[in-house]
């Protein structure tokens, strides 16, 4: 039965290798996923042959999980998606927390253990790694899901105090694996707790996608190193391939941004800025019935989606008056930025979702080259990636930034809510120049306005 | 030396994890990840085999607890992903 099980967790690690390579391609991409679940399911019901197990508890905790984990994955809108993968994300790291804690509880010690210290210290850093993870994720919620200001948080001696708790932790883990403490094991995890807390605060909602990615790849760290407690090798793998291609993942993320991962997780990025810097010029508006006579005459047209256009539920309509502008005789098409909206890839998925032809969306860099030529470029809700001041201020915090360059199209709207600065708390002098013309309101209702106003 | 195996194991998944995902289109990006994070979900290998000890209270109210979280980590992850990719693929036709 042993050998039944361990060739099977085999099995299984082929298939989620299989799947995550799967994943990185569009054609095989949902086939790859779900090989991956088959791999995951295999590996479950194998290890519910384990000898000794009582199934009581277990039945009810896989019918409790999968109940809720079904509601929660039918029920989210597509808007919503980044906040729910930072939950789903924060659960499998407090699980790991959990099991490790769990194994500690079993015997008080770890004296009968083939390896005491090495089973110790495994405990400490899956609690250390769980822990970080389930609450760094759920601050990112938080912050994604509007239940807490996006902007950093930050007070004198940050940096300072994360390093301090960091060292405690170390200690107290030391003292646990020397000693087998239970106390020193509850101070491990609400350190562990505290510094993920810490950890996330002072980043900017504006770089949660990266957040996100990073902890991604905590929460198969902690669940390969809640695999050497028990010494499963099914786990040590899983986790581990997360683990490292979330890193991989993560640092193409930094790179779209042209930064580097110290700086987004150290640099304080957002609450810098923004309040010294001074425009020239002022935010012109322009009504809608002004802005379709344009539109009307207009050649070619880009929309430039950002996360304003999830927030609204837009992009059924942008879509919509995509479809007339082309059957006005316009050349349409979507551009996306790399990290538009709150995770990569965001804006694709809802155009996608309201049937956008794959033909019309485009990358930032084929944009680009052919910006000067259009006659109206329409920003739904995006901010950071047109902001010019990334190629010209280099005082700027987003500067180097890759941006898609509306400010060399011959018109440019700017749809926003209100005058405010955007996520990241930067000032956009895209707004300000000559050539672009602000639509205020919600971007749904601009964009029906418009539509109703080519019908009418 | 089951140990150092397992450690040997380790080592080996991260370079494979490494080359695994080098050149994926940024509208992949949040599939590749929620999947992923599906995938780390695996723990629950781990609060099933804590969960259903006979012996330990404690132990085994962590297990169910683990594996609750677990559950949903694996299930609602696998299915939005799959929502997700179902959307991209409407498209292609």
């Amino acid at each position: 039965m042993e050998y039944l099980i361990n060739i099977s967790y085999i099995v299984a690690s082929v298939l989620f290798i299989f799947g995550i390579k799967m994943l990185g391609s569009a054609d095989t991409a949902r086939k790859g996923n779900a090989l991956s679940a088959v791999g995951m399911l295999i590996a479950v019901v194998v290890t519910l042959l384990e000898s000794g197990l009582s199934y009581t508890w277990i039945l009810a905790g896989l019918l409790i999980g999968s109940a809720i984990g079904v509601v929660a994955a039918k029920r989210v809108q597509m808007t919503g998606m980044p906040e729910l993968v930072a939950l789903f994300n924060g659960f499998g790291g407090l699980a790991s927390l959990l099991v490790g804690w769990a194994e500690f509880a079993k015997a008080g010690n770890f004296d009968e253990s083939a390896y005491p210290v090495f089973t110790g210290c495994a405990v400490v850093f899956a609690i250390l790694v769980g822990g970080i993870t389930f609450t760094g994720s759920m601050i990112a919620y938080l912050k994604l899901s509007g239940k807490m200001g996006g902007s950093a948080t930050n007070f004198p001696g940050q940096k300072a105090i994360n390093l301090l708790l960091f060292i405690a932790l170390l200690v107290v883990g030391g003292v646990f694996v020397a000693t087998n403490a239970a106390w020193a094991l509850y101070v491990v995890i609400a350190l562990s707790l505290a510094l993920g807390v810490l950890g996330v605060i002072p980043i900017g909602g504006g770089d949660m996608p990266v957040v996100i990615s990073f902890l991604n790849s905590f929460s198969g760290i902690a669940a390969s190193a809640a695999g050497f407690v028990i010494l499963n090798n099914v786990l040590i793998v899983a986790g581990c391939l997360v683990g490292a291609s979330g890193i991989i993942l993560t640092v193409i993320m930094c790179k779209a941004m042209n930064r580097t991962l110290g700086n987004v997780l150290f640099g304080n990025f957002g609450a810098t800025g923004g309040a010294a810097q001074e425009v020239e010029g002022e935010m012109k508006a322009i009504a809608t019935d002004d802005a379709y006579y344009i539109l009307e005459a207009a050649e070619s047209v880009i929309f430039v989606p950002g996360y304003g256009m999830a927030v609204a539920q837009a992009q059924h309509a942008v879509k919509e008056l995509g479809e007339i502008l082309e059957n006005n005789g316009a050349e349409v098409r979507y551009a996306i930025h790399p990290v538009a909206g709150r995770m990569p890839g965001h804006m694709n998925v809802l155009l996608a979702e309201a049937d956008v032809p794959y033909e019309q969306l485009c990358e930032m860099d084929d944009v680009n080259a052919i910006m000067e030529s259009v006659d109206v470029a329409i920003v739904i809700g995006a901010n950071d990636v047109v902001n010019p001041a990334a190629g010209e201020d280099e005082s700027s915090p987003i500067y180097g930034m890759p941006i898609i360059n509306v400010h060399q199209a011959k018109t440019v709207f700017a749809l926003k809510r209100g005058q405010g600065a955007g996520f990241s708390g930067l000032v956009n002098t895209l707004f300000f120049r000559e050539n672009t013309r602000m639509i205020y309101g919600d971007a749904k209702a601009t964009m029906n306005d418009l539509v109703g106003q080519f019908k009418d | 030396m089951e140990l150092i195996l397992l450690i040997f194991v380790f080592v080996m998944a991260a370079f494979l994890g490494f080359e695994l995902i080098q050149k994926v289109p940024s509208q992949l990006h949040t599939p590749l990840m929620s999947g992923s994070n599906a995938i780390s979900g695996i723990t629950m290998v781990g609060a099933i085999l804590a969960a259903g000890a006979i012996e330990g209270d404690l132990g085994k109210w962590l297990g169910l607890a683990a594996l609750v979280l677990a559950t949903i980590n694996v299930v609602g992850g696998y299915l939005v992903t799959d929502r997700m990719l179902g959307m991209f693929k409407k498209k292609g036709k």
